[in-house]
């Protein structure tokens, strides 16, 4: 498809335009909330804004809200117990184009006297528009035409207009014509209509080609936009503006292939299902229970719920908490949280430190070396999965190992049969039951044992061979 | 069916592999030797040729109905319910902390560094940055070759990063301290899709990455080779995050696409162990509750929800009547009692899990938030957003 290439730099060329422009998105879920807001909000009969006509100068302004009106109405209809909150969304809703300042093209929300009148359907961005730079040429053009004051161009609409005109140079008299014929159209509508119609139009046009430094919402998240919702639309112009240079079917690249379910997939379904009937669950009740205790468990480890001490260092900006972290001195809290789980044994270093040489006090740590072994094995790099395994069994399972650890025999069976095939998971089975063990055996113990108890209770330094000088505990 | 047959041999079944009594059989016209239950299972797979396409759509209706029919009995009370016993939670003062400025275009992944400091972060035009965010220095700088990078990870050494995109790769660059480092040229390229990356993590090691794409697979690659371990498949559309278990024997992840799906899988086996379907639309984030019983997602249909993957069932359903922009990412607190989620409204919600309700709304970036992780110490959380900026709060 070729494209029409333009030096222009008026906002939108960025990526997701640039590759075609045909990327029609799926993603825009909120329109159709939006649009409900936006039409609940001009329903008079359900307590909708007050929208009026008003009477300025020497002209009246027609269809108009104030922003503290609207601002009031997202308050109570939408539940919003905070301004800040109403008049962000409200900003939202402009910035996409749904309601507008009649005298600003930057679409924000004032909790003001300023007047905001409502987008016209047919310029909605649900319309999927995705306008080209002739018509934003001639809209400019138009502009230029019609001699009044307040529709003068804005300095970034005149730089706009002078470099779409550099870009267009040969086709300018099919655009000025263009324009010419708009402005003849718009001369025979009706006053009122046509500054409602007039203000609408710039307002779609703020959104397609915002103010240099606002936000530009057309812009679409590439991941979305790869699957087209309507691939066969042809590329509409807001003035009608069909050139021979247009193409009438566009190209559009491949999206995920929708595949009909076959009598696999059903198979596959049904095995699933089963699976999940033959689940045992848990009631919702116990589960509620479980989520809470553990949250209350941790709470005080929670830096946004329990301040940490000394202090966070984002917000006093001292790393004293990280460097006391760093220590190989852990604190009576951190301690505390071994006995939680032995997987917090396992996760933080010093406390696994600790636990080995508890176990290695007591001559019975072979379980947890051969755990920590194959915790290992499975963070090597596949080439070097074939030694590790062989070593592993020759230190902890072969007959006459080092280090033998204690595996029934049905899955000692089971592994000598693993072995054969080494990979990272040889011994999964063998660290499952090695686990289990440990959890009931060695770290019950471990958290008995004296060495724990003193650490818990402040009691010892953690060197060994240091002067054991008890500190006074601060329980 | 009644089998006597004479045990001709005794060795690996040609389809199980198990040592068992063979007999021989005819498979598409060719000699095979089967143990007696591939046998049986080889008879009984004949009888689904005459199932029809119908036949099958039904069966997997009635099993639907039925598993939610079994899964009603549990339902005996929710979770807010259970929770109005918990203490409430007091006002919270979050601030930014820490703007985060250098890019040029819109951030749209970052990833901590387990020593609490650093973190990747990465952009629609290429750019890959590595930040000391305490100091806000930057460390590192590398631009890739495609535009919209959005998937980068920190690797558990703090030695390594991996990132990809558009480029349907996911690449990992080791980390040096050398003057003149030249990033780009030890680029290594691990993960190949058939479409865009969307995600990636590293498991608790430097040497396996798992990636998400927009081909609809998941996969894990050994970083050393760049081969394929093992490949997920199951999500009807592009899948757009990932996040591993956390617990330290644990082997799943969980996964969320355009399908509305969110699923649970086995990494050993590839297999997909749990679904779950009640989002409305695209699920933009995963994440783990930290006990790793439970995981949160942020969908397009502007909900986060909560799943316990005990009860197999959808918990809380986090919402609010003026929230209509699409969640684009979620993470925990340390304790999983307060879940902070990024909009594409520019905010981010911060809520209280088990009552359900929205404890505070921050504002400040100008534009959407695409990202948004908690330190791994809980100290802070970090968001990207598309307004070029990263912060840092707390």
């Amino acid at each position: 498809m070729r494209q029409e290439k333009s030096s222009c730099s008026c906002s939108i060329l960025d990526s997701s335009q640039a590759l075609g422009g045909l990327w029609l998105c799926a993603e825009n879920e909120s329109f159709p909330k939006i649009e409900d807001i936006i039409t609940r909000m001009q329903d008079d009969k359900t307590g909708g804004v007050p929208i009026r006509t008003v009477k300025s100068f020497l002209s009246k302004i027609p269809s108009v809200v104030t922003g503290s009106d609207i601002v009031q109405w997202l308050m109570k209809n939408l539940s919003i117990e905070d301004a800040g909150e109403a008049i962000h969304l409200g900003s939202l809703i402009a910035a996409q184009g749904y309601v507008f300042p009649i005298s600003d093209h930057v679409l924000t929300l004032k909790d003001d006297g300023t007047f905001y009148r409502f987008q016209a359907p047919y310029f909605w961005p649900s319309n999927c528009w995705e306008p080209e730079n002739t018509d934003y040429a001639i809209y400019l053009c138009k502009r230029t035409m019609q001699n009044k004051a307040r529709l003068e161009l804005a300095d970034y609409e005149a730089e706009n207009l002078a470099r779409l005109q550099r870009a267009f140079a040969r086709k300018w008299e099919f655009i000025f014509m263009q324009a010419e014929a708009q402005v003849k159209i718009d001369r025979k509508k009706d006053k009122t209509e046509r500054k409602i119609l007039d203000s609408q139009e710039r307002a779609f046009w703020d959104v397609h080609r915002p103010v240099p430094g606002c936000v530009n919402t057309t812009e679409m998240d590439i991941r979305k936009c790869r699957r087209m919702k309507n691939p066969q639309k042809v590329k509409k112009s807001v003035y009608g503006v069909t050139e021979e240079s247009q193409p009438q079917s566009p190209v559009h690249l491949p999206s995920q292939p929708v595949r009909k379910t076959t009598k696999e997939d059903f198979r596959k379904q049904i095995t699933f299902l089963n699976m999940q009937i033959e689940r045992h669950c848990l009631k919702m009740s116990k589960v509620a229970e479980s989520l809470i205790a553990y949250t209350e468990q941790y709470v005080e480890y929670d830096p946004f719920i329990t301040p940490a001490e000394p202090s966070n260092p984002w917000i006093s900006d001292d790393a004293a908490l990280w460097d006391i972290e760093m220590s190989k001195e852990p604190s009576q809290q951190r301690v505390k949280r071994w006995g939680f789980s032995m997987d917090e044994v396992l996760k933080d270093p010093v406390g696994r430190d600790q636990f080995l040489r508890f176990l290695e006090s007591e001559f019975s740590s072979e379980n947890l070396r051969f755990w920590l072994a194959v915790q290992d094995l499975k963070k090597q790099p596949l080439q070097d999965v074939t030694t590790r395994v062989e070593e592993i069994w020759q230190e902890f399972l072969a007959p006459g190992a080092q280090s033998a650890i204690n595996l029934d025999s049905h899955s000692y069976e089971k592994t000598s049969q693993n072995v054969k095939d080494p990979g990272r998971y040889t011994y999964e089975d063998a660290q499952e039951h090695i686990y289990k063990l440990m959890k009931s055996d060695s770290y019950a113990r471990f958290l008995r044992s004296n060495a724990y108890q003193d650490l818990l209770l402040a009691k010892k330094k953690v060197y060994v061979g240091k002067d054991m000088l008890p500190s006074p505990s601060t329980s | 069916m009644d089998q006597t047959f004479l045990a001709i041999v005794f060795g690996p079944c040609d389809k199980c592999s198990k040592n068992k009594p063979l007999r021989p059989v005819s498979v598409k016209s060719e000699q095979r030797s089967y143990c007696s239950l591939c046998v049986e299972m080889m008879a009984t797979e004949g009888l689904h040729e005459n199932e029809t396409l119908a036949s099958l759509k039904s069966e997997a209706e009635s099993l639907k109905g039925k598993l939610e029919e079994e899964r009603a009995k549990l339902h005996d009370v929710e979770l807010h319910q259970v929770a109005e016993r918990v203490e409430a939670l007091g006002q919270f003062v979050m601030k930014t902390r820490r703007t985060l400025k250098g890019h040029g275009n819109k951030v749209l992944c970052m990833d901590w560094c387990k020593d609490k400091r650093r973190i990747v972060s990465s952009s629609q035009d290429g750019k890959v940055i590595v930040w000391d965010s305490f100091t806000t220095n930057k460390e590192h700088a590398v631009t890739m070759p495609c535009t919209w990078v959005m998937a980068c990870a920190y690797a558990p050494s703090g030695c390594a990063i991996a990132c990809g995109g558009l480029d349907n790769k996911c690449s990992v660059y080791p980390l040096t301290f050398e003057k003149n480092e030249n990033m780009a040229a030890k680029k290594k390229s691990v993960a190949m899709h058939t479409n865009y990356l969307s995600a990636c993590s590293f498991t608790n090691s430097d040497m396996q990455i798992l990636t998400a794409s927009g081909d609809g697979t998941c996969a894990l690659w050994d970083v050393e080779s760049g081969q394929l371990l093992q490949s997920f498949h199951g999500h009807g559309a592009d899948v757009l995050c990932l996040d591993l278990a956390p617990s330290e024997t644990g082997n799943t992840f969980v996964s969320g696409g355009c399908d509305k799906k969110a699923m649970v899988w086995d990494m050993r086996s590839g297999q997909c162990v749990q679904s779950f379907e009640t989002h409305d639309s695209d699920i933009n984030s995963v994440r783990y509750y930290p006990s790793g019983d439970a995981f949160a997602s942020g969908s397009d249909d502007a909900t986060c929800r909560l799943y316990d993957l005990r009860a197999d069932r959808e918990v809380a359903i986090y919402s609010k009547e003026s929230i209509i922009f699409g969640a684009s990412s979620v993470d925990f607190s340390l304790s999983g009692r307060l879940l902070f989620a990024g909009y594409n409204d520019y905010t981010i919600n911060v809520w209280d899990v088990l009552k359900g309700s929205r404890v505070s709304i921050l504002f400040g970036h100008e534009n959407r938030v695409s990202t948004l992780r908690v330190s791994p110490d809980g100290t802070a959380f970090c968001s990207g957003s598309w307004d070029h900026t990263l912060r840092i709060w707390a």
